[in-house]
């Protein structure tokens, strides 16, 4: 083992041992499995909490330049402290929009001031960052925003309505995809791009009921907003670029994230675990010959997306398709969980049709929530059926 | 333990280079047009180029190089297999592969040595296994008895129109034994052709009874057990890449016909209904492909692991179901020009009938999946 070998190995260990050790107790109360989960105060202020905990132990960030409040080491550092926290499975590092999205597009393309103002308080969870760029007649059709920001001497004056705004009524900041110029011939050129304090007066963040019962998303109106002009990102006009390039973030297609886990990923061997004691007809339910060829099927397509992720960094096995594992992924993966789920549910004979709050609940209903929220995921950042077109028009090349 | 497990996937540059060849020449070599020329033939392929890729070394990639062959092992098979599939270029390679797999991987490489160099040079052999539909039935009722005759039919023998030599499993006293028999000591009756769904391939029930087999052509024993059961895994992991391989083929026709086909004024492959399978089937090329080079990936020369065991039939499984898929949505996609023998789809269709029944089907391979990873839970 060389010397660099060795110091990344000494690092796992020394991530490994504080995760174990510093690893939050239950609780007491559901934590959010993903962040567009974060429902009420209590919940935030955990997650807040935790975030700061692992970014002031060095954990997160690491890759980012120092003088902004990163680490400045190589990007292979923050690779494995996520893998020992997925390992851990300690809570996710909620800031999701902020550590993913905003910061990165910042850390790439913003000026000295934005790196200075944002950055470091990202990382530590001062600042909670939200994206506006949903609106309710224009989920998929992103290009078509109709969210108005008039210029009226240093400021900027914004109107409209934007949704699914993840933690709307907990950021302090937005990155807002907004119309400067409504009479543009092509309608992307009319948007721009700003970094939009959410504390002013006319921005009113109304928490949306999700179908599981819970609170995670906003309903987000302006009424002439005011924001400092000096919140535009780039230039007017920009706006699509720099959306397009915070997608690339989004979508895994661009590095530079702080790291951290997004999500809990929940996997089959959780599934499996879970069905501990389950019986059908008397027997075990893994002994029931349907319930297993349906099992071997989900490990199987489970594999196939672990080994996708592998086949996509070789180059001779995906020259006859190019980009169509990169571009599937999203589709793949996220139809995959949400079946996964609702087939985990089923297995639980009676039981499955309890939900949070029954103390009956298998692992107090933690399959059913995590199956109503899989949807979040086939439905935000593209439905499965835009992705499918997509994957279709881009890799098939078939027409529109 | 996960139920994941192993996932290495790695292609290695000589097996790079060789894709790239092996797809250059079944390209070039057999259009579709070709392939039909050979539906009605007797031998079902071209012997002068089967003779061309034999020259190229194919038939020896996974021989010893004590035998003429290469010794590069059956994982550089793979590629060769995976583009003959995407030309629908019906040869006798993965019969005489597997033929020669068995050998030598019951220990009789010295033994077999000549044959095995006849095979590198382009001679065909191929395995007699099955004696009945099941690919699930270990029983062996043919019998080589302690004169060395053989007694029973096999059935299903692939390329046996076509065969130099048969490697014939049969049961000698309380042992499985494997019997080198050579086409010319079978009368012409011994062998009733099947009439297969995919015209592309050939296959026949064959008549062993009566067959003297020549002194120090057979062994049986302990060897023969194992070499067979991982010659059923490699069947099963090269059957899958050429099915992956067709089933690219096959979504190509798709992709093709949805952009040139016009309907109520509008190409085709602008409808959603066309379009979201159409990316189905990609997706399942794309399962299928990853699962055939992670078997590749994990089989060796010596005695297959418990996680190849498990990447050969995933391979299997996999590839069958989505051939399957592709070559059934392509008769579908072409209306009524896909009910007609001149559409290309019926040849992928076909294809898919044929593929998902040899060395068992998607079911036959589940069920072991299922003992294998959940039973150890």
């Amino acid at each position: 083992m060389g010397a660099a070998e060795q110091e990344l190995k000494d690092f796992r260990g020394q991530v490994s041992a504080w995760m174990k050790d510093n690893k939050p107790a239950d609780p007491g109360f559901l934590l959010p499995q993903t962040f567009m989960e974060v429902g009420d105060e209590r919940q935030l202020e955990f997650l807040r909490e935790w975030q700061h905990k692992i970014y002031s132990a060095g954990y997160l960030g690491m890759a980012w330049p120092k003088e902004y409040g990163g680490g400045g080491v190589a990007p292979i550092y923050q690779a494995i402290a996520d893998q020992e926290m997925r390992r851990h499975a300690v809570p996710i590092c909620f800031n999701v929009i902020g550590l993913g999205w905003a910061g990165p597009l910042i850390n790439d393309i913003g000026t000295e001031e934005e790196k200075a103002r944002y950055l470091k308080r990202i990382l530590s969870a001062e600042d909670v960052w939200c994206q506006g760029f949903s609106e309710p007649d224009h989920g998929s059709d992103l290009g078509n925003a109709q969210t108005k920001a008039v210029r009226d001497g240093d400021e900027y004056v914004i109107n409209g309505q934007k949704i699914w705004t993840t933690m709307g009524n907990f950021a302090q900041y937005m990155i807002l995809l907004a119309r400067t110029n409504p009479d543009t011939p092509r309608k992307y050129d009319g948007l721009s791009f700003f970094l939009a304090p959410m504390d002013v007066p006319g921005i009113e963040a109304r928490p949306i009921r999700k179908l599981t019962g819970e609170y995670g998303f906003t309903e987000t109106f302006f009424t002439d907003a005011r924001i400092p002009a000096d919140c535009l990102m780039g230039e007017e006009g920009q706006g699509w670029k720099i959306a397009m390039q915070t997608l690339q973030y989004e979508r895994g297609a661009e590095a530079g994230a702080a790291g951290g886990q997004m999500m809990v990923r929940i996997t089959i061997d959780d599934m499996i675990k879970q069905l501990g004691d389950v019986t059908r007809d008397g027997e075990p339910v893994l002994k029931d010959p349907v319930v297993r060829d349906e099992l071997v099927k989900m490990i199987m397509e489970e594999k196939a997306v672990v080994l996708g992720e592998r086949r996509a960094h070789i180059t001779a096995l995906t020259s006859d398709y190019p980009g169509s594992l990169p571009l599937s992924q999203k589709l793949r993966m996220t139809e995959m969980t949400r079946r996964m789920r609702q087939f985990a549910i089923g297995l639980q004979g009676a039981e499955g049709a309890l939900y949070v709050g029954d103390d009956q609940a298998r692992q107090g209903g933690f399959w059913q929530r995590a199956y109503l929220n899989s949807f979040s995921a086939t439905i935000g950042g593209g439905t499965s059926q835009v992705q499918a077109n997509i994957v279709a028009e881009h890799v098939l090349g078939l027409p529109k | 333990m996960s139920v994941m497990g192993n996932s290495a996937l790695a292609l290695s540059e000589e097996q790079a280079m060789l894709m790239d060849v092996a797809r250059e020449f079944c390209q070039s070599k057999s259009p579709i047009a070709e392939v039909r020329t050979q539906l009605e033939t007797v031998s079902g392929y071209d012997i002068s180029l089967w003779d061309e890729m034999v020259n190229l070394g194919w038939a020896g990639i996974a021989l010893p190089e004590s035998c003429g062959g290469s010794g590069m092992g059956v994982a550089t098979v793979v590629p060769v297999v995976e583009a003959m599939g995407k030309a629908m270029l019906g040869t006798p390679l993965v019969s005489s592969t597997l033929a020669a797999q068995l050998l030598v991987r019951a220990g009789a490489a010295a033994q077999f040595e000549s044959v095995l160099s006849e095979i590198a040079t382009g001679s065909v052999g191929t395995v007699a296994l099955l004696e009945n539909a099941d690919w699930g039935d270990d029983n062996i009722h043919c019998t080589l008895d302690a004169d060395g005759v053989l007694h029973g039919s096999k059935a299903f023998v692939a390329d046996a129109g076509t065969a130099h030599f048969f490697v014939v499993l049969a049961r000698h006293g309380d042992f499985p034994a494997l019997a080198l028999v050579r086409a010319e000591q079978l009368t012409a009756a011994a062998i009733s052709p099947n009439v297969l769904i995919d015209q592309t391939k050939r296959s026949a029930n064959v008549d062993f009874t009566g067959v003297q087999v020549a002194e120090g052509s057979w062994l049986s024993g302990e060897a023969v057990a194992g070499a067979l059961r991982d010659v059923r895994l490699l069947g099963a992991l090269l059957v899958a890449a050429e099915a992956t391989g067709s089933a690219a083929a096959c979504l190509d026709t798709v992709v093709d016909y949805l952009k040139t086909r016009k309907q109520f004024g509008k190409l085709i492959g602008s409808y959603q209904a066309l379009k979201h399978p159409a990316v189905d089937i990609l997706t399942a090329v794309d399962s299928a492909r990853s699962f055939v080079y992670h078997a590749a990936t994990v089989t060796s020369d010596d005695p297959l692991s418990r996680d190849a065991e498990i990447a050969c039939r995933m391979a299997k499984a996999d590839a069958t179901e989505t051939l399957l898929y592709a070559g059934d949505r392509a008769v579908q996609f072409h209306g009524g020009m896909g009910f007609t023998y001149e559409c290309d789809a019926q040849l992928y269709i076909r294809r898919a009938q044929w593929t998902r029944q040899q060395f068992g089907d998607a079911q036959h391979h589940r069920k072991r999946l299922a003992s294998l990873l959940l039973d150890s839970q």
